[in-house]
């Protein structure tokens, strides 16, 4: 019980790093109903953003989010005005071939800089920790539960409690309504697109700190991601952390309670009675179709 | 139409020009042998892209040392590497193309067995022979392949039994009393923790914890957790890099310092492993090795020189891999000679028989490409923030740590 008990606290410490990774994801969605496939690369990118400045500078991993975080936002910006904004028509099928190619080029970007070797952020509360009722809680996973806790708190009151995220939450409710009452589209999915990759950073710290990782290491974070913010419901960033809760925390009670061959499926099996249930997903808002 | 005897006369000249170049030639030195081209998969992304590195430079060394002493045969060598991301999938790709569309003389093997069971399909359809550093597992030898040729002095199912006979050999109020194993459920891996199990539990030692995870796993936490809670005396792990590292991580988060702790695969990356637990948490960590840079095998000195100097770094960061490699190509040389042909189905034939002298000892191969090296893997490990044998006796250059010191 001890074990299942330890289990379910990783999980849910772990979980949290997950939700901060899929909240840029399902934020982009939201606005943008585009699918950015190169979320889990943008991730790796500020994961080495942040390995470039320890290993030159010696800056400890979180703080070096405060020079990391802004440069990604801008490149975020950036990114949707080359490469999202040009896209008028059948905008989710095609950008998820424009992410995707996205994805390759900074994967092979980081591999000419900094090799296909893994790597891995080093800092002095990666292997410290504290103890309670007989367990050890690691303070790299507090201090990115800490992380994760305060920049989706931002987020929300963002979106809840200022004009421009009353402005990102109209464009996400129905674009072209947005845009008659005033709104300038464009200029919020661009800062929405920057929001999204600049948590992309924060999520990459932490990534970086607790799994060694090399540039194709997104290939399995975005496969998950993206597994998370179906369960969620698309463009929820609530349902973001509910799903990402779900995900660690199951995976990690079936790892020690059945079998580690089981993790992965056991989940599978929960998101598929979930979506029976409820195809939109947890959070997610039912879209009709037009007829 | 009558040809003008011009024409005639300028065709017999060049005829006879050629024959006279031939002549001249045969007279004096012979001519050099076409250069040709050996074809790699490699994982250079990917899981194994660091354990894929480090057979390309050691490959390369080789290649290097073959063509300053006049080539394979006197044929100048030249290798060509195509990335298979560490993908089952991609190492067939790679090895079809290198040999249909490339058409390379001769193929090395790529990193694993994991990947060399699907690759030594292929090569053996094109009756290649298939000399590679990396492939040991039980699953490569039960293909019955006669191409195959693993260039280790073991099997790999007995990489451990070093370990376990170290375990087994210690009084018996230091003998451990139980021991707690995970391994990812890879051809590499998983025979070596199997057989250490069973050897240790006809032992008497207890199995306080057995896991068997997904090779593809990326969280290994919960995991070692479980490792954790069976408070085990020994943790018998079967890893490969980045694994063995968070498995290390989260033991010492939890201060869980079993008696001794041994990983298949990590610890033996020398400085690379050290960067990533840090060089003061290596110490008293066990890895089965069957190389060492001390080593006084044929052409191991000259091999960690020209390494050295080639790659940077000091004898005790060579990783094992690249010594895998580079005894490839000295199989390989060797069987040539012996041949005294590059044709793959003389090598083939040359290889199932006599001993080749290797930097990790002299081998020889059974039918199905198993080595019968006789020197077996021996076991090593980190004190001082460097990897050195300790066991067996005749072998080790220090005594074995035992207990493992606590996490600093």
């Amino acid at each position: 019980m001890t074990l299942v008990i330890e289990a379910a606290v990783l999980g849910v410490l772990t979980g949290g790093v997950y939700a901060l990774m899929a909240s840029g994801l399902t934020l982009i969605f939201g606005v943008m109903r585009i699918i950015n496939v190169g979320h889990g690369a943008l991730v790796v990118l500020g994961a080495y953003l942040s390995f470039a400045l320890f290993r030159s500078l010696h800056m400890d991993p979180f703080l070096s989010l405060v020079v990391t975080m802004p440069v990604m936002f801008a490149l975020g910006v950036v990114l949707q005005l080359v490469f999202i904004r040009p896209l008028k028509t059948d905008r989710e099928a095609l950008s998820v071939l424009v992410t995707y190619a996205l994805a390759l080029g900074i994967e092979g970007v980081l591999g000419y800089v900094f090799t296909t070797n893994f790597v891995e952020l080093r800092a002095w509360y990666e292997t410290a920790s504290f103890e309670v009722f007989g367990f050890h809680i690691t303070w790299v996973y507090v201090f990115g539960f800490a992380l994760c806790l305060t920049i989706l708190g931002a987020l929300f009151l963002m979106l809840y409690r200022t004009s421009f995220g009353g402005a990102i939450r109209a464009t996400m409710l129905n674009r072209t309504a947005a845009q008659l009452i005033g709104v300038d589209v464009d200029r919020v999915a661009a800062i929405a697109f920057g929001i999204g990759v600049a948590t992309a950073a924060a999520g990459g710290v932490v990534f970086g700190i607790t799994n060694a990782f090399n540039p194709g290491s997104h290939y399995d974070l975005i496969s998950r991601l993206l597994t998370i913010i179906v369960l969620g419901g698309l463009g929820s960033l609530r349902g973001a952390v509910i799903a990402a809760l779900i995900m660690l925390v199951s995976e990690d009670i079936t790892q020690v309670l059945i079998s580690p061959v089981w993790a992965n499926f056991v989940f599978f099996v929960i998101l598929v009675v979930i979506l029976i249930v409820r195809p939109q997903g947890l959070y997610g808002v039912r879209v009709r179709d037009r007829i | 139409m009558r040809k003008p005897l011009s024409m005639i006369v300028a065709g017999l000249a060049l005829v006879l020009s050629a024959c006279g170049t031939s002549s001249s030639n045969a007279g004096g030195s012979p001519a050099p042998a076409a250069p040709i081209t050996i074809g790699v998969s490699l994982s250079l992304s990917g899981d194994f892209s660091g354990d894929g590195k480090a057979l390309q430079q050691g490959y390369d060394l080789w290649a290097q040392d073959i063509n300053a002493k006049g080539g394979l045969l006197g044929h100048r060598v030249t290798m060509k590497y195509v990335d298979d991301a560490s993908s089952t999938q991609q190492v067939v790709t790679n090895y079809q193309t290198l040999i249909t569309q490339d058409k390379v003389a001769l193929v090395f093997g790529p990193f694993s067995s994991l990947l060399t069971i699907p690759a030594s399909t292929v090569t053996d359809r094109y009756g290649y022979a298939f000399p590679e550093p990396a492939g040991g597992g039980p699953k490569v030898f039960a293909q019955g392949l006669h191409s195959i040729f693993f260039v280790q002095p073991a099997a790999v199912e007995d990489n451990l039994v070093s370990y376990t006979k170290f375990l087994l050999s210690l009084p018996s109020d230091q003998r451990p009393k139980t021991a707690a194993y995970a391994t990812e459920d890879d051809p590499f891996t998983q025979p070596q923790i199997d057989k250490a199990k069973s050897l240790l539990e006809a032992g008497g030692i207890t199995t306080a914890s057995y896991k068997v995870y997904p090779a593809e796993a990326t969280s290994w936490d919960a995991l070692a957790l479980q490792v954790v809670n069976s408070k085990a005396d020994v943790a018998i792990l079967g890893t490969q890099e980045p694994d063995a590292v968070a498995f290390v991580k989260v033991f010492q988060q939890q201060h869980f310092n079993p008696k001794s702790i041994i990983e298949t695969t990590g610890p033996d990356q020398g400085k690379d492993f050290a960067d990533k637990v840090g060089a003061k948490n290596t110490e008293g960590i066990m890895v089965p090795a069957g190389w060492t840079s001390s080593a006084k095998a044929y052409g191991n000195e000259k091999f960690t020189i020209e390494f050295v100097a080639k790659y940077g770094g000091a004898f005790g960061d060579i990783s094992a891999d690249a010594a895998e490699a580079y005894s490839v190509g000295q199989v390989v040389d060797q069987a040539a000679q012996k041949a005294n042909s590059i044709d793959n189905k003389a090598l083939i034939t040359a290889l199932h028989s006599g001993t080749y002298q290797t930097i990790q000892g002299p081998m020889s191969f059974d039918s199905v490409g198993k080595p019968q090296g006789g020197v077996g893997v021996y076991l090593e490990q980190w004190q001082g923030a460097q990897a050195i044998f300790v066991y067996p006796s005749s072998v080790a250059a220090a005594q074995p740590e035992y207990p493992k010191p606590n996490w600093p």
